[in-house]
């Protein structure tokens, strides 16, 4: 656990103002997405419960199926949000020595 | 139901403790300074971070209230999960990196860094309390709730034990200790849901469940029957000359569709009912008597495990398989759920009777109910509203979507956890961590729920006991191991809020507000007194609120912290015309028209003040789907009638 614990608490990423715009721009757009999933997953469950009850695949309805979906895409969103904050940032920065300690 | 101590579960419990009081104190070593007892130094790494966001967040309510909502209701208990999931979307990608950009140790740094308004500090600060307090309460009570029937103590030992070891944790290395205990607790709840859900999925399901080795109880359902007829419920049950078999309907057995039967001098009571298309059935029920001198009566024998005593039969199974199979073999994730859908399963309801003479009975009811129903939304009496017509039941749903949506990101305790990490890169990925495993946890609870719903362990009078019940219907050592997460649980997140509120009152309300002057020492010396007290209340609150619903709480808190916080943060970062005096109004009317609504609502009048709900004076419960829109609207207004004069220093 000592490798996880208390190094530099230095911040590795330099931030410009450019960066912040980017990763602020992108995260909103990937905030849409997840907001017109979910609005429309509450909206549904709201004003057309029966649909929920229909069968989609493997015997599984609607209401598993999207209610995973949203688990689901909650995580990939992130995975690619920080996947791309990550590529704008500079070569040189030192992320990946740290996650090696 | 009267359960055994389990002294595995004390020990297992035991040894997670000691773990966590001695890392607390080797790492009090390192929190001397005021930045390391608030914010652990910011040198937590960020998966360690990422690992104590599901530890501090994943409650007592998560895992023991949304697992029991399952097991008796099916699908509503899921929606939770996934309103509570999803608000992590809004914190990643709208609050985490500007707040750890702008603040230091409480949200209130990141609120005020651009005015030094003493009146945002306030404001901030008394938010922090009033959401922190009214999330620690439930948590408090789940202690109690959770060591009487673990360890056979009463309620208020379970509150005043949990109570001292977070002071202890809290006081001894503050925000260092509390990650710590976060992470183990994160940590062993997905290592150790995931071994029950692998042992569920193994074990498949079976119209005969058994229960630890012993057999489940079938209660009779007699029927279809075309008529309501007395003498054909007669003869189904066999009832001879001494018998009797009487409809209720006097006094408050009014419209409750009972019938009292006497057979062999003991005393039963059967429930009539009627399916859509006008069928009968008689089914067996079982009750909990409590006369006026205290005495507990169980299916009319005295409660109790000795010879002439019984106890309340665990239940929760499914009736029929598909193809008339009595036992499916393991099953695969997708196939347990298609199966469950395909499947009828003995749902249970109540009714309270309250006689004149004082006595009160509470009579367990079966309801066979199909699959297919189990797995879709609206069975629960909270979220009955969206099959029905009335528009009311709709918006309440929408409601507590949409707080549970917001809530998350305006949480002191989750937020500070962002000042722990060194920069915006470790936010940001200790966030994306954190949804992961938050996420991963809240689908298993789908699984943990349906094998609770058809385990044959539950226990009809305490929904909370579901998960540490299906631990138990597999093994005794799972059992042991469940309860003390369970406990560890409640450890982990109540140290998250006492942390929040101690950095409210000494970083935001002393230091910030009333302008005491201190030195680095004397903070992290008040915090730490600051820590004991709120401990402390949240001690006394624990003890106070013992019959209060657990899962209610939590949902208060989140719509409060939606009204309160949300707006402010969200149009900080976004609107440039915002001013000090719009955030320290719109945080005020926030959180004062949303506490105002929930005292005003219908759940308040029937589970507060013993009034009719229909009586209420707002027209649904949950307040957020208004009172959200209402803290953006005021800090809108008050920020356009007070811009400063100058324009050209917004940026």
């Amino acid at each position: 656990m000592a490798g996880f614990d208390h190094g530099s608490n230095e911040p590795d990423e330099q931030e410009n103002i450019e960066t912040i715009n980017r990763n602020t721009r992108l995260g909103l757009k990937l905030f849409t997405v997840y907001l017109i999933l979910y609005g429309g997953f509450v909206f549904l469950n709201t004003f057309s419960p029966a649909k929920m009850e229909i069968v989609v695949f493997a015997g599984l309805n609607l209401a598993i199926v999207y209610g995973f979906t949203l688990i689901i895409a909650a995580f990939v969103l992130a995975i690619i949000y920080g996947w791309i904050c990550r590529n704008d940032l500079s070569s040189s920065n030192s992320e990946n020595e740290e996650v090696a300690q | 139901m009267i359960y055994e101590p389990s002294l595995m579960a004390v020990l297992v419990f035991g040894v997670i403790v000691a773990i966590t009081l001695g890392l607390s104190f080797w790492l009090g070593a390192k929190a001397k300074s005021s930045k390391g007892y608030f914010a652990a130094g910011g040198g937590i790494h960020w998966f360690i971070n990422g690992v104590a966001f599901a530890g501090d967040y994943l409650s007592a309510a998560s895992f023991l209230g949304i697992c029991g909502m399952i097991a008796f209701y099916g699908y509503d208990g899921f929606l939770y999960s996934i309103g509570y999931l999803a608000g992590w979307i809004v914190a990643l990608f709208v609050i985490a990196e500007p707040l750890k950009r702008m603040g230091r140790f409480t949200f209130a740094d990141a609120l005020d860094s651009k005015f030094q308004s003493r009146g945002i500090k306030l404001a901030a600060a008394i938010s922090t309390l009033v959401v922190s307090i009214f999330y620690l309460i439930p948590q408090m009570v789940g202690a109690g709730v959770l060591i009487t029937p673990l360890l056979g103590f009463p309620h208020y030992v379970g509150v005043l034990m949990v109570g001292t070891i977070v002071i202890l944790i809290v006081v001894t290395a503050g925000m260092v200790s509390t990650t710590y205990v976060q992470f183990l607790k994160g940590s062993l709840l997905v290592i150790f849901s995931t071994v029950l859900t692998v042992l569920i999925l193994q074990r498949g399901l079976s119209t005969d469940p058994e229960n630890n080795g012993k057999p489940t109880h079938h209660f009779q359902i007699i029927g279809p029957a075309a008529f309501n007829d007395i003498d054909y419920w007669k003869s189904e049950l066999k009832l001879n000359n001494q018998d009797t078999l009487i409809p209720l309907d006097q006094g408050a057995w009014v419209k409750k569709d009972f019938l009292q039967l006497t057979k062999d001098n003991k005393v039963s009571y059967w429930k009539l009912t009627e399916n859509p298309e006008h069928q009968f059935f008689l089914s067996e029920t079982q009750y909990k008597q409590k006369n006026k001198n205290g005495s507990i009566i169980i299916n009319g024998l005295p409660q109790g495990t000795g010879e002439g005593q019984t106890d309340l039969y665990p239940v929760g199974r499914i009736s029929k398989l598909p193809n008339n199979e009595t036992k499916t073999g393991p099953l695969g994730p997708a196939e347990f759920l298609s199966t469950i859908r395909e499947s009828e399963l003995i749902l249970w309801g109540s009714d309270t009777i309250k006689e004149k003479d004082g006595t009160v009975l509470t009579i367990y009811f079966p309801k066979p109910t199909s699959g297919q129903k189990v797995l879709s939304p609206g069975n629960h009496p909270k979220f009955a509203g969206i099959r029905g017509d009335e528009l009311s039941g709709k918006l309440n749903f929408l409601s507590l979507m949409l707080a549970l949506f917001c809530g998350t990101a305006s949480l002191p305790h989750i937020l500070i956890r962002y000042y722990t990490v060194k920069d915006q890169a470790s936010a940001r990925k200790s966030t994306i961590v954190g949804i992961g495993s938050i996420g991963y946890f809240y689908i298993l609870t789908l699984f943990m729920g349906f094998g609770a719903m058809t385990s044959g362990a539950l226990d009809v009078t305490n929904t909370n006991m579901a998960a540490p019940l299906l631990a138990k219907s597999i093994g005794d050592w799972l059992f042991a191991i469940i309860s003390a997460i369970a406990f560890t649980t409640v450890l982990g997140t109540v140290s998250g809020l006492i942390i929040a509120s101690s950095g409210a009152v000494v970083h935001d309300l002393m230091s910030s507000f009333m302008k005491i002057e201190m030195n680095d020492f004397a903070k992290v010396r008040i915090a730490k007194i600051a820590s004991v007290v709120v401990g402390v209340i949240a001690i006394i609150l624990g003890i106070l609120f013992e019959k209060f619903n657990v899962n209610y709480l939590v949902g208060w808190a989140f719509s409060v912290a939606a009204s309160a916080n949300l707006p402010a943060l969200v149009m900080l970062l976004f609107w440039s015309k915002t001013t000090k005096q719009g955030i320290t109004v719109a945080i005020f009317t926030g959180m004062i028209s949303s506490l105002t609504w929930i005292l005003l609502s219908a759940d308040s009048y029937k589970g507060i003040y013993g009034l009719d709900p229909a009586d209420a004076i707002v027209p649904f419960s949950q307040p957020g789907l208004v009172t959200i829109p209402l803290g953006f609207l005021t800090l809108v207004i008050v920020s356009l009638l007070t811009q400063p004069k100058s324009m050209g220093t917004e940026n």
